[in-house]
C-alpha cells in the first residue's frame, strides 16, 4: 500500500509543482499591477467555492473541460496527440442543436438522439486524422489542427442558411431535448447553469478508467501508446486501434458540447467552444491522462475560469489565460526535468 | 479580367502572402534544426503587439520593428528553453506559447490601453523612395512597403543559408541525426537554439507587418496565420522555395475569396482549401512530404 501511495505521489508532485509555480508567477503579475496577490487569489477561491452559486458556476465551467480533457487523455494513452477536440466539440454541438431543434422524433427519444448526434459528429471528425495516420502515416497534430479550421469554415458556411435571421445561433431546441439543470436536484446550486452533462462526464470518466485499465481493448491501446513496436509484435492491429482511439476521443469531445448547447443556451452559437477543446490539452497534461487526475484538473481549471471573471474588478480577467498557459509550459518542463532526474538516480 | 485587374489581384495576393512567407521561412529554419515550430502563431501575436507598443511609446515605426524582432526572439527563446534545454515536447510547448500569447497580449492591451479589443492608431512603416516604380498601379505601392522587398530577398537567402553554408549543413544535420552532429563536436543545443531564434525574429517581423498594415493591434489579430504558415512550410516540404510557393498559393486563394465575396460563390470552400491541401500533402498525395528525421525528438546526450 505504501508503494502505491508513493507511486501516486510521484505522479502528482510535478503537476502540483507546476501549478504552484504558475500561481507564484501570476502573483508577481498581480503585484506588478499594484494589487495584493493574496487578496486577489483569496477572492477567487471564495467566489469559486464559497457559495452554492459559485460552486455551480465552477462546475459549469469545468464540464466541457472534463470532456475535452478525457478526449485528449484517451488519445495520449494511445500515443496520439488530439489537438482537434475543439473542432470535434464544435461540430458535435452543431449536430446536437440541429437534431434537438428539427428531428421529427417522439419526445422521449429526442435527448438521446441529440447526444448520439453530438458523439457521432465528433467521432466522424476525429476518425479522419486517425485514418490518415493509420493508412498513410500522416502526423495527426497538423491534421487535427487543419480539421479544426475546416470545421469552423463549414459551420460558418452552413450557418448562413441555418442561423436565425440577424444572429449567429441556430433555432432553439425542443424542450424534450434539454439537459436538466443540476439545481433541480441540488437546490443549493440555485441560479447556476451547471447541468446534468456534468454527471454524464463523470460517468464517462469512470467508464474510461474501466475501459483503459480493465478491458483487453484498453490494454492494447495503452501498449500501443507505450511501445508501438511491442504492440505490433504482440498482434495488436495497430492501425485499427489508432482509428478506434481517435474516433472514441472525437465522440467524447463531441459529447462535451451537451453542457452548453443542450443544458445552458439550448441552441448552437458561433464560437461557443471558446477554446475549451484546446484547454483539454492542459487538463489532460495536468491530470496525467488518468480519468481521476483529469477530473480534478478540470475542476481546477473550471474554478480558474469562473474565478477570473469575478476578480476582473482588480486585475484583467485575462490573467487566468496567462496562468493556464504557464501551467502548461511549467508542467511539461517539470515532467521532462523530473524524468531526467529519475533516470539519473536509476543509472 | 483585364490586365489591370490581374495586376491588382497579384498585388493583393502578394500583400496577403508577406506575413505567411516571413513566418514560413522562420519555421523552415527552426524545423530543419529539429524543433517543431507550432509556436509561430504566438510569436507573431507578440511581434504585432510589440510593434504597436514601440511605435506608440517611442514614436518611431522602425523602433517598433526592432521591438517586434526582440519580442519574437524572446518568445522563441522561451520555446527553445522549454524544448531544447529542458527537452520537453515541442508540440505542447508551441500550443502553450500560443495560449500564453493570446492571454498576455489582451492582458497588456487592457492594462496599457484600457481596451480588451484594440490599441489606438499608430504609425505604419514608411514607404521606400522608389521613384517611378512606385507609380505602377497596384504593384508599385506594394514594392515600396519595406517588408515586401525583404521577403523577396529572404526566400533565396534562406535557401542559400540552409543549403550552401556550413551553418545550414550543420543545422540540417542536427535535425536529421543529432547524435552524428554531436559526434562531430557540434553543439546540438546551440544549433537548435539558433534555428528557433531565427524563427522568432522572422515570425516577429511577420507580426510587425500585420500591425503596421493595420496601424493598430487588435485582439487575436493573427487569426490562425501562424498555423497557415506552418501548413505552407509542410506543403513546401520543409524547403524555403517550396514553402514560398505554397504561401503564394494560399495567399491567392485568400485574395480570390475576398474578390469573390458577395458573388454567390461558396467562399467557405476556398477558405477551407489551404487546410485540405495541407492534409493531402501530409498524406502523400502531393509527393512525399518527409519531415526532418529527428523533428520533434529532444536530443538527450545521455541516451544518444
Amino acid at each position: 500500500m505504501n508503494a502505491r501511495l508513493d507511486a501516486v505521489w510521484r505522479q502528482a508532485l510535478p503537476p502540483l509543482a507546476a501549478v504552484a509555480l504558475a500561481l507564484v508567477a501570476g502573483g508577481v503579475l498581480i503585484a506588478a499591477l499594484g494589487e495584493s496577490p493574496l487578496e486577489v487569489y483569496g477572492l477567487l477561491v471564495s467566489q469559486a467555492f464559497g457559495t452554492g452559486y459559485g460552486v455551480g458556476q465552477t462546475l459549469f465551467k469545468a464540464t466541457p473541460l472534463l470532456f475535452a480533457g478525457l478526449s485528449v487523455a484517451l488519445a495520449f494513452r494511445a500515443g496520439l496527440f488530439n489537438v482537434g477536440a475543439e473542432g470535434q466539440m464544435y461540430l458535435g454541438g452543431f449536430a446536437a442543436a440541429l437534431v434537438g431543434a428539427y428531428a421529427p422524433l417522439p419526445p422521449v427519444l429526442l435527448l438521446p438522439a441529440a447526444l448520439l448526434a453530438a458523439a457521432a459528429a465528433g467521432a466522424a471528425w476525429g476518425a479522419v486524422p486517425g485514418v490518415l495516420k493509420a493508412r498513410f502515416g500522416a502526423h495527426e497534430v497538423i491534421n487535427t489542427i487543419m480539421m479544426n479550421f475546416i470545421a469552423f469554415a463549414l459551420v460558418a458556411w452552413w450557418g448562413r442558411t441555418l442561423f436565425m435571421p440577424a444572429t449567429v445561433r441556430t433555432a432553439e431546441i425542443a424542450p424534450a431535448a434539454v439537459v436538466p439543470r443540476l439545481d433541480v436536484l441540488v437546490p443549493w446550486l440555485r441560479g447556476s447553469p451547471a447541468n446534468l452533462a456534468l454527471v454524464l462526464g463523470l460517468l464517462l470518466a469512470w467508464a474510461l478508467g474501466v475501459w483503459l485499465f480493465r478491458t483487453r481493448a484498453g490494454y492494447e491501446t495503452r501498449v500501443l501508446g507505450l511501445n508501438p513496436g511491442a504492440a505490433e509484435y504482440a498482434g495488436v492491429r495497430t492501425g485499427l486501434a489508432q482509428v478506434q482511439a481517435f474516433a472514441l476521443a472525437g465522440a467524447i469531445a463531441g459529447l462535451g458540447s451537451a453542457s452548453f448547447v443542450l443544458g445552458y443556451k439550448h441552441w448552437f452559437e458561433l464560437d461557443f467552444t471558446a477554446g475549451a477543446g484546446f484547454m483539454g490539452i492542459a487538463v489532460a497534461l495536468i491530470g496525467r491522462s488518468h480519468p481521476l487526475g483529469v477530473t480534478l484538473a478540470a475542476l481546477f481549471f473550471g474554478a480558474l475560469a469562473y474565478g477570473g471573471l469575478v476578480v476582473n474588478r482588480h486585475v484583467p480577467a485575462d490573467l487566468v489565460n496567462v496562468l493556464r498557459a504557464l501551467v502548461i509550459l511549467f508542467a511539461i518542463s517539470a515532467y521532462a526535468l523530473f524524468e531526467r532526474a529519475a533516470r539519473r538516480r536509476r543509472a | 479580367m483585364n490586365a489591370l485587374d490581374a495586376l491588382l489581384f497579384a498585388a493583393a495576393t502578394l500583400r496577403i502572402t508577406v506575413p505567411y512567407a516571413l513566418a514560413a521561412m522562420g519555421a523552415a529554419l527552426g524545423e530543419r534544426g529539429g524543433v517543431v515550430c507550432l509556436a509561430l502563431e504566438g510569436i507573431m501575436l507578440h511581434g504585432a503587439l510589440a510593434y504597436v507598443l514601440g511605435a506608440w511609446f517611442l514614436g518611431d515605426p522602425w523602433l517598433g520593428l526592432l521591438c517586434a524582432i526582440a519580442a519574437g526572439a524572446a518568445t522563441a527563446a522561451l520555446h527553445a528553453l522549454v524544448t531544447v534545454t529542458f527537452r520537453a515536447d515541442a508540440i505542447t510547448s508551441g500550443i502553450g506559447i500560443n495560449l500564453l500569447a493570446a492571454g498576455l497580449t489582451r492582458f497588456v492591451l487592457v492594462t496599457v490601453f484600457h481596451s480588451s479589443s484594440n490599441s489606438p492608431r499608430v504609425v505604419g512603416l514608411p514607404d521606400l523612395p522608389l521613384g517611378p516604380v512606385a507609380q505602377v498601379p497596384g504593384l508599385g505601392p506594394l514594392l515600396a512597403t519595406p517588408l515586401v522587398p525583404i521577403v523577396l530577398v529572404l526566400v533565396p537567402a534562406t535557401t542559400w543559408l540552409l543549403f550552401r553554408t556550413p551553418f545550414g549543413l550543420r543545422l540540417r544535420a542536427t535535425g536529421e541525426r543529432p547524435e552524428a552532429s554531436a559526434a562531430l563536436g557540434l553543439s546540438v543545443a546551440g544549433l537548435r537554439w539558433s534555428g528557433v531564434l531565427l524563427c522568432g525574429v522572422l515570425a516577429g517581423l511577420a507580426g510587425a507587418w500585420l500591425a503596421s498594415e493595420q496601424h493598430s493591434f487588435t485582439d487575436g489579430m493573427t487569426g490562425g496565420r501562424g498555423y497557415i504558415a506552418i501548413a505552407a512550410m509542410i506543403v513546401g516540404k520543409w524547403h524555403p522555395a517550396g514553402a514560398a510557393a505554397a504561401c503564394l498559393l494560399f495567399g491567392a486563394t485568400e485574395a480570390a475569396q475576398i474578390a469573390l465575396q458577395g458573388s454567390g460563390f461558396p467562399s467557405a470552400l476556398l477558405q477551407a482549401l489551404p487546410y485540405a491541401v495541407t492534409m493531402l500533402a501530409l498524406a502523400g498525395f502531393i509527393g512525399r512530404a518527409t519531415p526532418p528525421r529527428a523533428l520533434g525528438t529532444p536530443y538527450d546526450p545521455e541516451r544518444g
